[in-house]
């Protein structure tokens, strides 16, 4: 019960950020030139003024922006997404539809570089200034320094090319029908190479503040008391000093939870992918309002929802914060 | 009928002699050549998702490439570029123009049981390609009406006399045909048969999944006996044209369309042996890049200025070292490809002469000014290939050097079209345009004066010239083929030699297709077609 009400006041306390953001979006859709029916207009190869001002008039765009951005939020608050022009469908059915992917992709390569992160991490912690820090360090400053979607394409080139292990891009193979566990682990084979793209990036940066968090730690006094008590050197790296310097990386979690949704545009593109991040990008070159909106609204609450569990996790990781406070 | 040097790279040529020469040593594989086999899955490079996928509705490629498989037009056109009949089996016009009238074929039925019938055409021409499909609009102005005598008889009435060849090279892209029964209650916009077409063609809708796949599967009640021979076509919906190249070496895809992968990567697959790459087939969707001025500039409005600035660009250079061997020097509006209306003279060409477009700045008073500087454009580049990008920066460089100083203003499509369409916020524009193998189609447009502010693709230069109107108006109702080409000769040198626009490169979209399929590119506007026909060897 007290959870449920604390995600209630989280909710509560997050309504104004969210409407300044979808109004922000709103607007800064209406400086960029051309509307959805220009945008249409380009992708058909052309059409005369009589089919864009019925097109206009289909779509709305012939009210003022006020009255379009009131009759948006008015919409909104009957938790009503409105009408995806590109797409012809309602904008909640064609978010939904993307979702699955989405947070497929961000949670096989969040873990990803968190749990790799993690470890390499501790093996640097470990090995201070000697060859698997230099090695690791060198590695990750190298990951974190490549564009992704050169990454992408050379694990392309190499997996799919060369070696023909891992299929170059799709969800699924769809020129055969698969069902039950072979679909899913169809679906598995195609994300491996996203995954490691859109991970390696995230791991340098999990990596970096593990060994920087182990570091600390390491030298505080209870360490010190645990290896006075005779206990061997895993036991206190495992039970005492890990779940300490674990703190700084559930923090970096709930940060980047948010990027990963929006920063894979790429990714997806380059692994021909149907995640949230092409459809943002689709909706503002096709002016897609209402959609762009809706992937923002969305979105914001997904980055609301992992916060709130960060803030559950730190109560559970470390005793002394609770997550009312 | 084509230009050899467009029609295929010597390269893939030769490697297709070589092998032909390896299958005469396997006698097997030559058989097979011949022979087409059933079967299999035909997986093509979707790029860009459109928001609907039936050609009755929105005529572009983006569309023809699935719909075109799906529903059938009227008339195609043949291996020779003439119009064939498809759902319409032969027809014939008055002698006014004002009346023609279409043979439907028999026996046809949509893919939901219903038969085909003359309610269908008159649905869709009246409903369909009179009041929403683009370009069709403009063609079908003067359509009164289509009586259907009998089932398979329907009879186009106008208002003014409609050239026979002009409809006949018009309906392969604005003449597809969509079931009445379907369509006839509701907001046709919003049907959602618009996502899940329902046609005569050879294959048959299954699923669209957004932003993934579309599946058509074989229909196994086509009207042509024995086709189509493949089981099913799978168009993949890939946005990353690196990411298509790599998956169509990794046999993850069968074609890419319509110049769907890099320049680079078109040079490197063009000498892979597994991949044809060609500009074949591709020959009714010729473009010219254009060089758009905007006459509300004082100093473009002067037409020695924009011969200046056509003699100033070295235009061979350019395609020799950015664009390779898939394009070559424009001559006009009316690319070389179109053998009903290319004329024997062009009128005014302007060669790279950089003394000359000095001399001609000089004249119409544009002396260099501080900095040798003689005045500044901004010039808009449309964002739908990477050779619009190249070419503009090639227009600064070179005009800078006569001392017009330019400022690239880059957009998005969206974008593009408002600012120079719309709101003319531009001084130099570039782009393509599509020549539909008609001129009366969408080229015409470019040069007409008195089109509403906004229409994308349209004479929005400020330019008027009565001239060139008498000319375009002439040659729209002229029943006369003969004097129709004549007309459209005297089109364009007067386009050549007022220049409100520049066409100085002429392109054809390239096709990279497996080795493997055979009975491909065998007509002019093939990536639409139905590919009844098209096979997978083994």
């Amino acid at each position: 019960m007290r959870i449920l009400s604390l995600a209630g006041r989280r909710l509560a306390a997050s309504i104004p950020t969210l409407l300044l953001i979808l109004i922000g979006v709103f607007l800064l859709l209406q400086f960029a030139p051309g509307d959805t029916v220009d945008a249409m207009m380009a992708q058909m190869g052309g059409g005369d003024a009589a089919t864009a001002r019925q097109l206009r008039e289909f779509y709305g765009l012939d009210l003022s922006v006020p009255a379009q951005l009131g009759q948006y939020l008015w919409r909104l608050v009957r938790l009503d997404l409105g009408f995806s022009a590109i797409y012809g469908k309602p904008v909640a059915t064609v978010i939904a539809e993307r979702l699955p992917a989405t947070i497929l992709l961000m949670t096989a390569s969040l873990s990803f570089a968190f749990f790799a992160g993690l470890v390499l991490g501790v093996v640097a912690a470990r090995g201070v200034n000697r060859w698997p820090d230099t090695i690791i360090s060198t590695l990750g400053l190298v990951f974190y320094a490549t564009p992704s979607f050169w990454f992408g394409l050379m694990a392309i080139v190499v997996f799919s090319i060369y070696l023909q292990w891992l299929p170059a891009g799709g969800l699924e193979d769809i020129t055969q029908v698969q069902t039950g566990i072979w679909r899913t682990l169809d679906i598995a084979r195609h994300l491996v190479l996203p995954t490691l793209t859109l991970g390696l990036i995230f791991l340098a940066i999990y990596l970096r503040i593990m060994r920087a968090s182990m570091l600390e730690v390491l030298n505080l006094d209870f360490v010190r008391t645990a290896r006075a008590k005779g206990l061997d050197e895993t036991r206190v790296v495992v039970r005492h000093v890990l779940r300490n310097a674990l703190l700084p990386m559930v923090t970096l979690i709930g940060l980047q939870a948010g990027t990963m949704l929006g920063g894979s545009v790429v990714v997806e593109s380059v692994f021909s992918l149907p995640g949230l991040g092409r459809l943002a990008y689709e909706s503002v070159v096709q002016r897609d309002l209402n959609t762009l909106l809706g992937i923002v609204f969305v979105s914001a609450l997904l980055v609301i929802a992992v916060n709130f569990l960060v803030d559950l996790l730190y109560a559970r990781l470390d005793p002394r914060i609770t997550p009312g406070g | 009928m084509t230009d050899h040097r467009l029609e295929m790279k010597r390269r893939t040529l030769l490697l297709g002699s070589a092998a032909m020469a390896a299958s005469a040593m396997l006698p097997q594989r030559s058989f097979a050549q011949g022979t087409p086999r059933r079967g299999g899955t035909f997986v093509v490079h979707y790029g860009a998702e459109q928001r609907m996928l039936n050609p009755s509705l929105q005529a572009s490629t983006g569309v023809y490439i699935v719909g075109g498989k799906i529903q059938e037009p009227l008339v195609d056109l043949d291996a020779l570029g003439n119009p064939v009949g498809v759902l319409a089996e032969r027809w014939e016009a008055a002698p006014d123009g004002k009346t023609i009238t279409f043979h439907l074929r028999r026996g046809v039925t949509w893919h939901d049981g219903k038969p085909f019938t003359s309610a269908d055409v008159q649905f869709t021409a009246m409903a369909m390609w009179k009041k929403i499909l683009n370009y069709g609009t403009t063609l079908q102005l003067f359509l009164t009406a289509v009586d259907t005598p009998d089932a398979h008889t329907a009879i186009f009435r106008y208002e003014r006399p409609m050239p026979l060849n002009l409809l006949l090279r018009a309906l392969p892209d604005l003449g597809y045909v969509s079931p009445k029964h379907l369509y006839e209650t509701g907001d046709i916009r919003q049907n959602p048969v618009n996502l899940a077409p329902v046609g005569t063609g050879p294959f048959k809708f299954v699923q669209y999944e957004r932003g993934q796949h579309i599946i058509a599967d074989r229909n196994p009640n086509y009207w042509r006996p024995d086709a189509p021979y493949l089981d099913r076509i799978v168009w993949r919906v890939i946005t990353d044209r690196s990411a298509a190249a790599a998956q169509l070496e990794a046999g993850q895809l069968h074609y890419s369309p319509f110049s769907g992968i890099t320049i680079s990567d078109i040079a490197r697959l063009g000498r892979d042996p597994r991949f044809i790459v060609s500009t074949k087939g591709n020959e009714g969707n010729a473009r010219t890049n254009t060089l758009e001025f905007n006459f509300r500039r004082k100093e473009l409005s002067d037409v020695r200025v924009r011969r200046a600035i056509a003699h100033a660009i070295n235009v061979p250079f350019f395609i020799e070292n950015f664009l390779g061997d898939f394009a070559k020097l424009g001559t006009g509006p009316i690319p070389s490809v179109s053998t009903d209306f290319y004329p024997a003279d062009n009128g005014p060409q302007y060669a790279y002469d950089k003394a000359r477009a000095a001399r001609l700045l000089d004249e119409a008073g544009y002396k260099p000014g501080a900095g040798g500087t003689r005045f500044a454009v901004r010039l808009l580049p449309a964002p739908w290939g990477e050779d619009i990008s190249l070419w503009a920066t090639f227009v600064q460089q070179a005009l800078g050097e006569i001392g017009i100083r330019v400022e690239i203003v880059r957009n998005d499509g969206g974008g593009f079209l408002k600012q120079v369409y719309a709101d003319h916020a531009f001084d130099l524009a570039t782009g393509w345009h599509q020549y539909r193998n008609d001129p009366a189609v969408s080229t015409t447009v470019w040069y007409r004066s008195g089109q509403p502010p906004g229409a994308p693709w349209t004479n929005q230069w400020g330019w008027t010239d009565p001239e060139m109107d008498r000319i375009i108006d002439d040659a729209a109702t002229e029943v006369d083929p003969v004097k129709r080409k004549a007309l459209y000769a005297r089109f364009q040198q007067r386009a050549n030699s007022e220049l409100p626009i520049w066409t100085p490169i002429e392109q054809i979209f390239v096709t990279t297709i497996t080795a493997k399929a055979r009975n491909h590119s065998n007509t002019p506007r093939w990536g639409s077609s139905t590919w009844h026909d098209l096979w997978l060897a083994e």
